[in-house]
């Protein structure tokens, strides 16, 4: 990989966080105009009072003013304080952002290995009966929205069967440590995270089956065999490489579409992440928050466009020169 | 002597139209050190017939005895495994025979590693490269398939085959993929080994004018059958079969003969006609001259195999027997 490639692929995410960084500024302009009075609506504050928070959100100044200071404090990762808890928004998110990460990235690593998994079984075994369970079942999950999912999951097993907590993280007050405490946050974590599987399962194992298929067609893999390679050597050597590339886009498409089920998912089972925060926020309205929890999502999944691009020039050799 | 025999090869595939007779009935050798060439036209089976001599096709009927030893059974089994690694296949698209994300050294080691030839990898491997005409070699291995023109693919997948020692080279349309300036090259570079190493060579093409340059012998393939075989000079300047006949008359350089455009429709593999097989489509039939020589009436209702009229020629033709 040349150097060229990749300081002109990081140049050109850089570009789009500043552009997503300005756009941030104004979309949250047009949006509220007036966020003191959106904060206090229905409550009787002073005059005094109000010029008070009007300084202190910096909205006494004028529009490029506040566009410079707003800048200047984002290069410092400030992004003000919660209307709602007053705390500093970067204490916020990063108090929530673990947890976050745990269920979005343990979901995203079950739905791609599964579902490439389930992908290539189906493929190899095209027109079976095994090929249509696996096909229409994972088509089912896909087509269901993650929020109905989601509230199925936790009709059936958390409210009928009661095999699995509702919402949270750990049980209310159980004060257990240790494994116990590590089972007990597994369990919470079951439901969220088989919803957001599930929901994403389904486009990995289509995409990989045909992606396969067409790599299956191919004259270098009937060369190969030609030579004397297994039918198994040239699956794991030549077919199912090849057929990944079109996955690794993918899971980089798909990562904007994960954090928003985790909203849906974590504000149905009550799982403190960012997607609960970005919920509440919303309901609020909590504007510092919002404006850095979009900034936040932003940036994931711009450097994770940026890390799929570089991994498949790495991967793909007729990229890289492109 | 006798290296590739193929006798009474049938190979059918069953599809929705009913059971197509890709490969019907065909006899055909491959001597030592020598190029034949496969003509015939498009949907006659060249390529289904290519592909079971190699193994990538099962067939139904017949027998293919290589070095006078039946091939059979297919994977694993250990003849069927020393079969493939002495007789290697080129496609027609080089580009699609390469898997893109292989270097060209990969490609070409490929083959040894799965024969187990793996000493001195990097030597055979220099040694195929360049004699391939791909030098210096080792400003080849790290590059993609992409990063080289058409015709050295096909260079590579040359070298790719003739890496493991093979005493067979199957072609299929070698240079139909290529530029036309670079089609001279490689047909120059497969003689001149089949010349320098002794490997013989199955060339499937549809070019006339190629099997006229490369080829000690052509055979001429009509709708799953061979209908006639002979030394190249013999069966491209007197053919027997009037199949073959009409095939060269419409060759350009062929000035002097009538031409003779076939009659009737592209024949369908799933409904071989009875009798000779090209009878609707036979010009001596459709004339009227077979009545007069008396053989219409075989020529509707038997099938008839390969016969030889001359010193290794041989003809499927009641007007010819
Ligand atoms: N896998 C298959 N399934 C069904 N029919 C097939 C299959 N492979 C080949 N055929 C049919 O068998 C016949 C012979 O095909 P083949 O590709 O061998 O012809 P060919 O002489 O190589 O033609 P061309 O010059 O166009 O390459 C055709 O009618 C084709 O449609
Ligand atoms: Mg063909």
């Amino acid at each position: 990989m040349t150097f060229r490639f990749v300081s002109r692929k990081v140049l050109g995410s850089l570009a789009t966080l500043l552009f997503v960084v300005c756009f941030n500024f104004f979309l949250f302009r047009v949006v509220e105009s007036d966020p003191v009075s959106a904060l206090f609506r229905g409550r009787n504050i002073s005059q005094q009072q109000r010029q008070q928070l009007q300084h202190d959100f910096g909205l006494d100044k004028s529009k490029p003013e506040q566009f410079v200071r707003y800048l200047n404090q984002t290069a410092h990762l400030n992004f003000g304080f919660s209307f709602e808890t007053r705390q500093p928004v970067t204490s916020e998110i990063s108090a929530r952002i673990g947890r976050t990460i745990t269920l979005v990235g343990i979901s995203t690593l079950l739905s791609t290995t599964i579902g490439i998994w389930l992908g290539i079984i189906a493929a190899w075994r095209r027109n079976t009966p095994t090929d249509y369970v696996v096909t229409s079942t994972t088509m089912a999950f896909y087509a269901m929205p993650d929020f109905w999912l989601g509230l199925l999951l936790l009709a059936a097993f958390a409210e009928s069967f009661r095999w699995f907590p509702t919402g949270g993280i750990v049980n209310v007050g159980s004060g257990a440590t240790g494994l116990s405490h590590l089972v007990d946050e597994a369990k919470h974590l079951f439901l969220p995270g088989l919803t957001l599987t599930l929901a994403y399962l389904g486009e990995y194992t289509l995409i990989m089956r045909s992606s396969l298929l067409d790599t299956m067609g191919e004259d270098y893999l009937t060369l190969a065999r030609a030579k004397g390679l297994r039918d198994a050597t040239v699956r794991r050597r030549h077919a199912v490489p090849n057929a990944l590339l079109p996955i690794v886009t993918l899971a980089a498409v798909n990562f904007g579409f994960v954090l928003s089920g985790a909203i849906a998912v974590e504000s149905i089972y009550s799982w403190p992440g960012l997607g609960l925060a970005t919920y509440n926020a919303i309901r609020a309205p909590d504007l510092p928050m919002l404006q850095g929890l979009f900034l936040l999502f932003s940036a994931a999944v711009i450097v994770a466009n940026l890390a799929v691009d570089l991994l498949y020039a790495y991967l793909d050799p007729r990229v890289r020169t492109a | 002597m006798t290296l590739l025999e193929v006798e009474g090869l049938c190979v059918r595939f069953p599809t929705r139209r009913g059971l197509v007779r890709a490969v019907d009935g065909v006899d055909l050798t491959v001597e030592e050190g020598e190029v034949l060439a496969l003509v015939g036209e498009s949907g006659c089976g060249k390529t289904t017939l290519a592909r079971t001599i190699v193994g990538l096709e099962r067939a139904q009927e017949g027998t293919v005895r290589f070095e006078g030893k039946e091939v059979r059974g297919r994977g694993r089994a250990r003849p069927m495994r020393d079969y493939r690694r002495r007789v290697q296949m080129v496609f027609q698209d080089p580009t699609g025979a390469l898997n893109p994300r292989q270097t060209i050294y990969e490609a070409v080691a490929e083959g040894l590693r799965v024969h187990h030839m793996g000493q001195d990898e990097e030597r055979r491997v220099a040694d195929a490269l360049s004699r391939s005409g791909l030098r210096p070699p080792e400003r080849f291995f790290t590059r993609y398939p992409h990063e080289v023109s058409g015709g050295q693919r096909q260079r590579v997948v040359i070298a790719g085959a003739m890496v493991l020692e093979p005493r067979l080279l199957v072609a299929d349309e070698p240079v139909s993929s290529l530029d036309a300036s670079v089609r001279g090259e490689i047909l120059g570079l497969m003689r001149n080994l089949v010349d320098t190493t002794g490997v013989a060579m199955l060339v499937v093409t549809h070019d006339l004018g190629l099997a006229w340059n490369i080829a000690e012998r052509v055979a001429v393939m009509y709708l799953g059958r061979i209908v006639e075989v002979g030394r190249a000079e013999e069966v491209l300047q007197s053919p027997q079969h009037p199949y073959t006949q009409a095939l060269l008359s419409v060759v350009p350089e062929a000035k002097h003969v009538e031409q003779q455009i076939l009659q009737g429709e592209t024949p369908d593999p799933a409904a071989i006609p009875p009798g000779c097989r090209f009878h609707p489509r036979c010009p001596l039939y459709q004339s009227g001259d077979a009545e007069e020589l008396g053989i219409a009436q075989q020529c509707r209702t038997v099938d008839l195999g390969l016969a030889p009229i001359a010193n290794d020629h041989v003809v499927a033709c009641h007007a010819r027997a």
